[in-house]
Order: C-alpha cells, then sequence, then structure tokens
C-alpha cells in the first residue's frame, strides 16, 4: 500500500491483507468485470464481480446502519447522503410504485453501512482523511465499510454506478467484492471566480460533479487582477469597490453554504488569496496597498502589486487573513504567488531605496521573497499550512517544512517536480492539466496519459507528489459554458489521481467514460459529448 | 453605399457611444442623435403602415410582432411589424437605471451583403432534442442568419424519419422511439424558420458518409472485400445497380415534397474509393463503362444520374466543392460548397476556381466553428474576407454567401449554445454587414454588449474574454 506524504493512517490489518492481494489482483479484476454496462469510473482498486445478478426495488430498498457502527441516524452527513445517492440510483424512476413483484433472482434489500472507527461525521475533511471502503455487494444484504464517514461517501457513489437497469428495466446489480481507496489524497480542482463571477448554483453543480469523480478538494481561486467577490467582514471595502457589481459578490453566507455543501461531499474548499501579484481589484476597495508606478520621478497613476514595504500592508494582511482562517476551515489557505511582474516594483523611489538598505542590489526574486515569507509566517502564526504556486520555490524563498508547492508551469515540469521533492516540499501537479487550454478531439486522452510519478526521483521523493488539480482559469469561462467544458475532461484526471497506476488502457477507458459522461447526464450535470455516440437520456430531451 | 457615408454614420456611432454602438450585425447606414423617446410598454404597438403590402393576417410578421414585443418588454401584451427590421429595432431600445425604456431617433438603412447567411448543424454524429434546434432558429434569427443548413444524417446515425422507407430510422437511428426527427418535427422546423425568415437547407449526403443507410436499405451501401471474399464491412452507396438509382428517385422524391427550398444539398464529399476498389462487381462495372482505374469517373457517374434526379423533381443543388474538384458534370445553376481550407489548394484559390468556371459559392472552410482553440478564436472568424481571392467583379459577384458550420463530433445539446455563441456572431456580421467593418475594437465592444443581451433573452452564449453581465446566466 503507497503511503503518501503527510501522514497516511494505516487502514484496519484485514483491510490491508485484502488491500495487498487486491493490488496483484487489479489488471485482472478490472478486466474480469461481468456485464457490458459495467463501468466504474474512477477504477476501484480492486474490483470482484460475478454474474450472479441481484434485483432492487425502489420500494424496498434503504440505506441503513450495521448495529455495530460507529456511525448511526445521528449522522446527517451520512442521511444526507443516503437520501441524494437513493435519487441518483432511482430518480427518474419514480413511476415504478406496485410493480416491484419481480419475484425474478434474489433481491437485493439493504445496503448496510458500518463505520469502523471514530467517523468524523461532524467535522471537516483534511488532507490525511481516511476515503478506504469495502464493497460487499451480496443478497440480500449488501455492506459497505470504512474506517471513517469519508470512505462511505466514496463507497456510495461507487455502489451507485454499480447498478443498472436490464431490458425489462428492473434495476439489477452484479454481486461484487470491491475493496478501494485512492492512490493520492489531494485531487483538486480549481474554479476561478474573479475573471469571471460563478453563481453559487454553479459552484454547487460542480461539487456534485466533482463528488461523483471522487474529486476531494476544490481550489477556489476566489479574487485576482479583475474583481474582488469575496465579501469581507473586516474590510467590506475590498468588494463594494472590487467586486463587478454587487450582485456578483460572495456573502459571507454563500461561503458558508459552499464550505458545508462541499462538506457533506467530503470536498475540501481551499481558498486561495493570491498576493502579491494578481491584485488589481484589492486596490479598488483598499487604498494604500498596491505600489503605485512611476514614470521617472511622478506617479503614472497605476499601480502594480503589493506594497511589500510599508508596515501597513502588513498589518491589513495579518488582519485580512485572520478572518480568512476564522470563515474557511481547512488546514491549508492558498498564497499564490504566481507570476509577480517586477517592472512596478523597479519603477518605484521608495522601493528602489528599500532594495538598496536591505541590500538586494537589483534582484527584485528578494524581494518577493522578503515579502513571501513574511505572509507565509503570518499564515503559520494563525496555525494554518500553506500552499504556494511554484515560483515561491523557484525565486528561493525560505519555506517552513510543509509548505506545499503547485507546479503550473508545462514548461520541464517533471524537473520541477524533480527539483521541489528533492527539497523535501510536498507537490500538487497542475501543469499538463489545464483544462480551460481547450483543443480539437479528444484531449482527455492526453490527460489521462499523465503520470503524476514520472520524474527523476528516489521512493521518499516520489512519496511527496500529493495529488493534482485541473485547473479551469476564467478567462473564456462562465456559468454558460462552465460545466461542459469541465466534464468529462476533468473526469480523466480524476481516474489518474485515484486509480492504480496501472490502469491505463486507454479502450477501457473510452469505454467506461462514455457511460459515465451519460450517467452524469442523467444526474444532471451537461458533460459534453467523448465523441460521436448517444445517451439514452440527452441533455434537453 | 458609398464609403464615406459608411464612415460619417460610424463616426456619429461612436460619437454617441453606450445606445448606438450596441447593434449586432452593424446597419448598412445609420444616422443616430441624442434625441431620445420614451417608450411605454403598454400603449406601444408595431404597425403596419397604411401603405404596406403586407397588413394584419401576414402571419410571419403578426408572429413577429408578438415575439418581439415579449423579448423587448418581457409579457407584456400587444402586438407589431418585419422580422430583421424588428431585430435591429429591438437592439435599439435601451434602459435607464431607473428602468425607463428609451429609444433614440435614428435613421436606418439596411441591407445585407450577402443573401445566404447560413448556420450548419449536424443531427447525425450526435443527436440534438428539437428544442435545441428550435432555439438555435431564434438566435439566428438575432443575428440575421437566413439559411439553416440541417446536416440531417450521415455515417452515424439516421435519424430523418421517412415515410417511404421507415426501415432507414428503425435500423438507422440511435434510437428509434427517441433519437429521431418524425414528420411532424420537420414541419415545425421550416414553419418556425419560415416565420423568422430563415430557410432550410436539406441535406442528404451521399455517396460518402452513408453508413447508417445501410441496416435501413440493405443492398444499398457497396459490401467491401478482402481478397476474394467479403470483410463484412460497407462503404460508400453503391453505384453500380439500377436498384441503388431505384432507390434515391424515390427517396428524392419524398425529400423534394417534404423540403420546400428551392434547393436541396446533396453532399458529395469525402467519398473514399478504397471499398469500391476492393469490390469485384465494381471493378466489373468500371471496366464496362470504360472508367479504367480512375474512381472518379465513377464518383461522377453517380452524382450526375442524382443530380439528374433530383433536377428533375424541380430542385436546385448545393454540393460540397469535391463534386467541382473532380469535374463532375453539373447544371449551371449548382451552388458549391468550399469547405476545405488547404486541399486540394488553399481555399481562396478554390474561390477562384470554383467562380471562374461560373458557378455560385458558398464559402465555409475558415468558419469551422467546431474546431475549437483556446482564446479569442472571434477574431479570426471575424476578420475573414469573403472576397479576397483574385478574381473579375463578375466572379466575385458569384459569391452568395457562406456558412459557420458546427459539426457534431463532440457537440450536442450539453455545449451546442456555448460553443456557437457568440462566434458564430462574428460570422453573421461578415455576411451582412459593410466589407469595411474591420476594426476589431469597435466590432469587441458591441459584441460583448450583444452576448450580455443574448443572456437577457436566455441564450446561454459564452463569454468573449474577461468581464461580466448585469444579468448572468442562470441554469433553468
Amino acid at each position: 500500500m503507497e503511503h503518501r506524504g503527510l501522514g497516511w493512517p494505516r487502514l484496519p490489518r484485514l483491510l490491508e491483507l485484502l488491500a495487498a492481494l487486491a493490488v496483484q489482483a487489479v489488471r485482472a479484476s478490472a478486466i474480469a468485470a461481468a456485464s457490458p454496462d459495467l463501468s466504474l469510473w474512477p477504477m476501484p482498486l480492486s474490483v470482484q464481480t460475478t454474474p450472479r445478478v441481484l434485483h432492487l426495488s425502489p420500494d424496498n430498498f434503504f440505506f441503513g446502519h450495521s448495529s455495530t457502527s460507529k456511525a448511526g441516524p445521528s449522522c446527517s452527513l451520512l442521511q444526507e447522503a443516503f437520501r441524494r445517492y437513493y435519487d441518483y440510483i432511482f430518480g427518474f424512476y419514480k413511476w415504478h410504485h406496485g410493480s416491484a413483484d419481480l419475484r425474478v433472482g434474489v433481491e437485493l434489500q439493504q445496503l448496510q453501512v458500518s463505520v469502523v472507527l471514530e467517523p468524523e461525521c461532524d467535522t471537516f475533511p483534511k488532507i490525511s482523511s481516511d476515503e478506504s471502503y469495502t464493497l460487499l455487494v451480496k443478497g440480500p444484504v449488501a455492506s459497505l465499510t470504512a474506517n471513517r464517514v469519508w470512505g462511505v461517501l466514496r463507497g456510495l457513489e461507487t455502489f451507485s454506478q454499480l447498478i443498472y437497469q436490464d431490458f425489462y428495466g428492473t434495476f439489477t446489480v452484479n454481486e461484487s467484492n470491491i475493496v478501494d481507496s485512492p492512490r493520492f489524497p489531494h485531487r483538486g480542482i480549481l474554479i476561478d471566480t474573479s475573471r469571471h463571477f460563478l453563481s453559487i448554483k454553479s459552484i454547487f453543480k460542480t461539487l456534485d460533479a466533482m463528488a461523483f469523480n471522487k474529486f476531494n478538494v476544490l481550489h477556489w481561486h476566489i479574487v485576482d487582477d479583475p474583481s474582488f467577490p469575496y465579501q469581507s467582514i473586516t474590510f467590506p471595502g475590498l468588494s463594494e469597490k472590487g467586486s463587478y457589481s454587487s450582485s456578483h459578490v460572495y456573502t459571507p453566507n454563500d461561503v458558508r453554504m459552499v464550505i458545508e455543501y462541499a462538506r457533506l461531499r467530503g470536498i475540501r474548499i481551499v481558498p486561495e488569496f493570491d498576493s502579491p501579484g494578481h491584485t488589481q481589484s484589492w486596490g479598488e476597495g483598499q487604498k494604500d496597498l498596491l505600489t503605485p508606478c512611476y514614470n521617472g520621478k511622478d506617479p503614472s497613476g497605476a499601480f502594480g502589486p503589493i506594497n511589500p514595504i510599508w508596515n501597513t500592508t502588513y498589518s491589513f494582511l495579518s488582519k485580512f487573513f485572520k478572518e480568512i482562517s476564522t470563515v474557511f476551515p481547512d488546514e491549508f489557505i492558498h498564497l499564490g504567488g504566481d507570476e509577480v511582474d517586477f517592472d512596478c516594483w523597479a519603477s518605484n523611489p521608495e522601493i528602489q531605496d528599500f532594495m538598496r538598505n536591505k541590500g538586494f542590489g537589483r534582484n527584485f526574486k528578494k524581494l518577493e521573497s522578503f515579502y513571501m515569507q513574511v505572509v507565509l509566517d503570518m499564515i503559520s502564526a494563525i496555525n494554518k499550512s500553506s500552499i504556494v504556486w511554484q515560483e515561491v520555490f523557484d525565486d528561493a524563498s525560505k519555506l517552513m517544512p510543509g509548505t506545499v508547492i503547485q507546479v503550473w508551469k508545462v514548461e520541464d515540469y517533471t524537473r520541477e517536480q524533480s527539483k521541489v521533492t528533492e527539497a523535501g516540499f510536498p507537490v500538487i501537479l497542475s501543469a499538463p492539466w489545464y483544462l480551460d487550454w481547450i483543443s480539437y478531439g479528444q484531449d482527455w486522452k492526453k490527460y489521462y496519459a499523465v503520470d503524476p510519478l514520472s520524474f527523476e526521483g528516489s521512493q521518499e521523493q516520489k512519496k511527496l507528489v500529493i495529488g493534482g488539480e485541473a485547473c479551469l482559469w476564467g478567462e473564456y469561462v462562465d456559468a454558460t459554458n462552465l460545466t461542459p467544458r469541465l466534464w468529462p475532461r476533468a473526469s480523466a484526471v480524476g481516474e489518474r489521481l485515484w486509480s492504480h497506476k496501472d490502469v491505463r488502457g486507454l479502450e477501457d477507458a473510452y469505454r467506461r467514460l462514455t457511460i459515465h459522461r451519460c450517467r452524469m447526464l442523467r444526474r444532471g450535470i451537461a458533460a459534453e459529448p467523448v465523441f460521436t455516440g448517444y445517451c439514452d437520456h440527452e441533455d434537453r430531451m | 453605399m458609398a464609403g464615406s457615408a459608411l464612415w460619417f454614420s460610424l463616426l456619429l456611432a461612436a460619437a454617441f457611444a453606450g445606445r448606438a454602438t450596441a447593434l449586432w450585425p452593424w446597419p448598412q447606414y445609420i444616422q443616430t442623435s441624442e434625441q431620445r423617446y420614451t417608450i411605454f410598454p403598454y400603449t406601444f404597438q408595431f404597425q403596419y403602415h397604411v401603405s404596406s403590402a403586407a397588413q394584419v393576417g401576414c402571419s410571419v410578421l403578426d408572429e413577429a410582432f408578438q415575439r418581439y414585443r415579449d423579448l423587448l418588454f418581457g409579457s407584456v401584451s400587444f402586438h407589431f411589424p418585419q422580422p430583421m427590421g424588428l431585430e435591429t429595432f429591438s437592439q435599439l431600445v435601451w434602459r435607464s437605471p431607473e428602468g425607463t425604456f428609451y429609444i433614440n431617433k435614428t435613421e436606418i438603412e439596411d441591407f445585407p451583403r450577402f443573401p445566404h447567411r447560413g448556420l450548419l448543424l449536424d443531427t447525425s454524429r450526435h443527436y440534438l432534442p428539437l428544442a435545441s434546434i428550435l432555439d438555435t432558429l431564434d438566435v439566428m434569427a438575432y443575428n440575421k442568419f437566413n439559411v439553416f443548413h440541417w446536416h440531417l444524417v450521415d455515417d452515424s446515425s439516421f435519424p430523418y424519419e421517412s415515410f417511404t422507407f421507415p426501415n432507414l430510422t428503425k435500423k438507422g437511428s440511435y434510437n428509434p422511439a427517441t433519437h429521431i426527427y418524425t414528420a411532424q418535427d420537420v414541419k415545425e422546423v421550416i414553419e418556425y424558420a419560415r416565420l423568422r425568415g430563415i430557410r432550410v437547407l436539406a441535406e442528404f449526403d451521399t455517396p460518402g458518409h452513408t453508413l447508417s443507410w445501410g441496416p435501413g436499405v440493405p443492398g444499398l451501401l457497396t459490401p467491401c472485400y478482402s481478397g476474394s471474399h467479403p470483410s463484412g464491412t460497407f462503404g460508400p452507396v453503391n453505384p453500380a445497380l439500377n436498384n441503388t438509382y431505384e432507390f434515391m428517385s424515390t427517396f428524392f422524391l419524398e425529400i423534394s415534397s417534404v423540403f420546400p427550398d428551392f434547393y436541396l444539398h446533396l453532399g458529395g464529399d469525402e467519398v473514399d474509393f478504397t471499398c469500391w476498389k476492393s469490390n469485384p462487381d465494381i471493378q466489373a462495372f468500371m471496366k464496362k463503362k470504360g472508367f479504367g482505374e480512375d474512381f472518379k469517373k465513377l464518383e461522377s457517374f453517380y452524382i450526375q444520374t442524382l443530380l439528374d434526379i433530383v433536377s428533375a423533381y424541380g430542385k436546385g443543388y448545393v454540393v460540397w466543392q469535391e463534386v467541382f474538384d473532380n469535374k463532375v458534370k453539373v447544371q449551371p445553376d449548382t451552388v458549391i460548397q468550399i469547405w476545405r481550407e488547404e486541399m486540394p489548394v488553399r481555399y481562396t484559390k478554390e474561390m477562384e476556381l470554383v467562380t471562374s468556371a461560373g458557378f455560385r459559392a458558398l464559402l465555409s472552410a475558415p468558419w469551422y466553428l467546431n474546431h475549437i482553440t483556446y482564446g479569442p478564436d472571434w477574431k479570426n472568424i471575424y476578420m475573414v474576407e469573403p472576397l479576397a481571392f483574385e478574381g473579375s467583379p463578375e466572379q466575385k459577384a458569384l459569391v452568395i454567401g457562406g456558412e459557420a458550420c458546427m459539426w457534431g463530433e463532440y457537440v450536442d445539446s450539453t455545449n451546442l449554445v456555448p460553443r456557437l455563441w457568440p462566434r458564430a456572431g462574428a460570422v453573421a456580421e461578415r455576411l451582412w454587414s459593410n466589407k469595411m467593418l474591420t476594426n476589431l475594437d469597435f466590432a469587441y465592444k458591441r459584441l460583448a454588449h450583444f452576448r450580455c443581451e443574448l443572456l437577457r433573452r436566455g441564450v446561454q452564449a459564452q463569454p468573449l474574454s474577461v468581464g461580466y453581465c448585469d444579468v448572468e446566466f442562470e441554469q433553468t
């Protein structure tokens, strides 16, 4: 069992043994899928099915808690999940009442859920959360066992994917034995709500689709140059002046709803407040924050990155991030740090003086590092951990161990992975997964083919890759095209991050992905087609 | 229209920024002023002028009045006038922050540069629900497109329900219960289009692109051979059998009666000769006809026969450029649609060749909207100049317009609308407006505004670049 960087909990012994066996059997068992309709996505670690089928009746079937489970009906996260998955499975067949008399074969009456350890039902998911589960589908009671509620959520999704309808419309499932856990603990999607505002509804839809694909992190790049939609309680002027309009704003309530909606799906919300660059919109509502650019002796009227030499900058940021740390419960805050344009700093005489006094010469990377270090320290002082874009590492900031580096630049990214992990820092890989870079044809294949661990490095180094993120930057994306642009292309990334490294076959992936896409469509996600073909239920039909 | 008048009106428009710049496509002649009039939704009326040849009872206009009243004011009830002019009118009306409706004193004289301004949808690679087609017709009208090129069937599926040959859909559609267009559906599309001043140009592409016809009409397609045995696969329509032409005769009799437009699109593109070559019956036929090894002659033979059949039904036809490239003998009033960007020659050269041979041309090659890339590709689409080829004025006059194509390999109702709009709008203006309109900044301002207006009208048009609309799209 591979263990990932930040302290991976060990599976209970029985499951470990099963898992060890399963790893050997994975390829064989994946191919041994009994039904042609079987289309799991992402592919679990080990799947064994038999041709024996069970039938489910929408009127009789229910999800229940086992008597030995550490979780029960008081766990609202599970109760909500039961309701959701009942709908996903039986959804548009509400008119099936009374026809439950198909006494052919064995009936599957119940899926019994058993949480083995302290469920963590009312907590927020973490990087170290245990998402493993086993699923034993046999009649009349199937069992889903997991250490924590997070594994139950993943298992419910898999369970819902096993069920299909035969020619007569009967809900059917094959007897199966599944042992599953993710290859990487950080499997994320980045959305950008500054270039274009995204309604809460569209964020919810995205979270739904993420759950269908076992993604567990929503990297919310919430503000940037063009607009500042985050309504800050401490600094209300930021969104008052910096948002596109007063209707293009996320209120504290909106943010709470997103965090809870995500939590119920086992998804972490990692907010990004990118600085010192990408901050034009901050300057609208916060005077004397951005650097005034100069044309020779006089201010040009334009502004650049955050001004790193004023004390007021840091007292503002300190208060601001204090708020952020209370609003967002995740252990991690993303601080950005990418693409800092040095021209404006270089033009500013005050900054020139500062550089001289500090002995930075003309090396503005030192000034950038100076800034980043102060902010990083701020974050650890409030007991949070940081994620930054790769420039912060590349430009030689002194980083605390445990700072996560997100590798995004495409050129030579494997070498970057080597360098970062060699220096001992955890890595999130995004470089090959910029989904906003659309092109004609089946580009999902190239996302699928990426091997996150194909760089030069030791086993210890490889363990530092905690996962990856598919990024959907917002320059050309808003609620009109977000969903078809994200799905099912991001699904390819989802499987690459969840499934075993040997699950790479394109033909089988194509078959499963097309079925998975139709499934997402049925569940209200307008995922675009993979290729020529059709779904039984088209969108808008 | 004199160039100076256009520049004057552009200047004027620029001077009175805001209101008049919100027109798409840009009219041939426009004069605005600061003077504005309030519009009271409850009393405002579209009316037929006393001397108008059209009066109440002209369904196209009566319906249009109702539609535009709704678009302008929501469902405040009342009635009014001419679809194209109504569209322009609807784009001139604006609202103040307090909500009052205004329109500036404006004088517009408008007419299209090209008479054929089309959009192609492919309902074979993916089935498009009727609602998607009807919605597309609505947005086409907003953009002053006037031809809906319906590529109904192809290799992948046959959704057109034929009453003469019902097995075509029974065996060839993705799902004969759900993924078909009934006769009623087709009628609805044609009428919906008519009320918006849009012609329906139906395409039944042969002899290639016909795999889905095979299951419903055994013996129609050429059986391919592996050596001396049939391989089990099929190729293009079999041109060597009389049955083929009997079938086509009957089939196109139906098509000619179902689709009222004078033109039918008969396809003729991308015929793969390998299967024909492998088939011994066809080899024999080639020998009998003295075609030697030249399969282009066989293709010509098929197409000429087909064209004669269709002509006899009193229809004209549009074909893809291969029919011209392969020297098929066609009637002089055939329209050639140019779609290939570089082969066999650059498309501008193809335009020259087609028009110098005296045929009318439709341009599509630079307007394949299914070819998506990262960034503001609407600009490249917009900057295409259809008449930028070597030729006399007479030749240039043979270019009757163009079509934006949205092939369906990767497109269905989940992503059709954002992929089509507002990018297709760039084609629309290029085909309607004056050729001097090439300023990208001026275009961007208006297209961005138009995109927000599309959102307001409930169209899921994607963004052009960073920014926002007052009312964003919300999924219903």
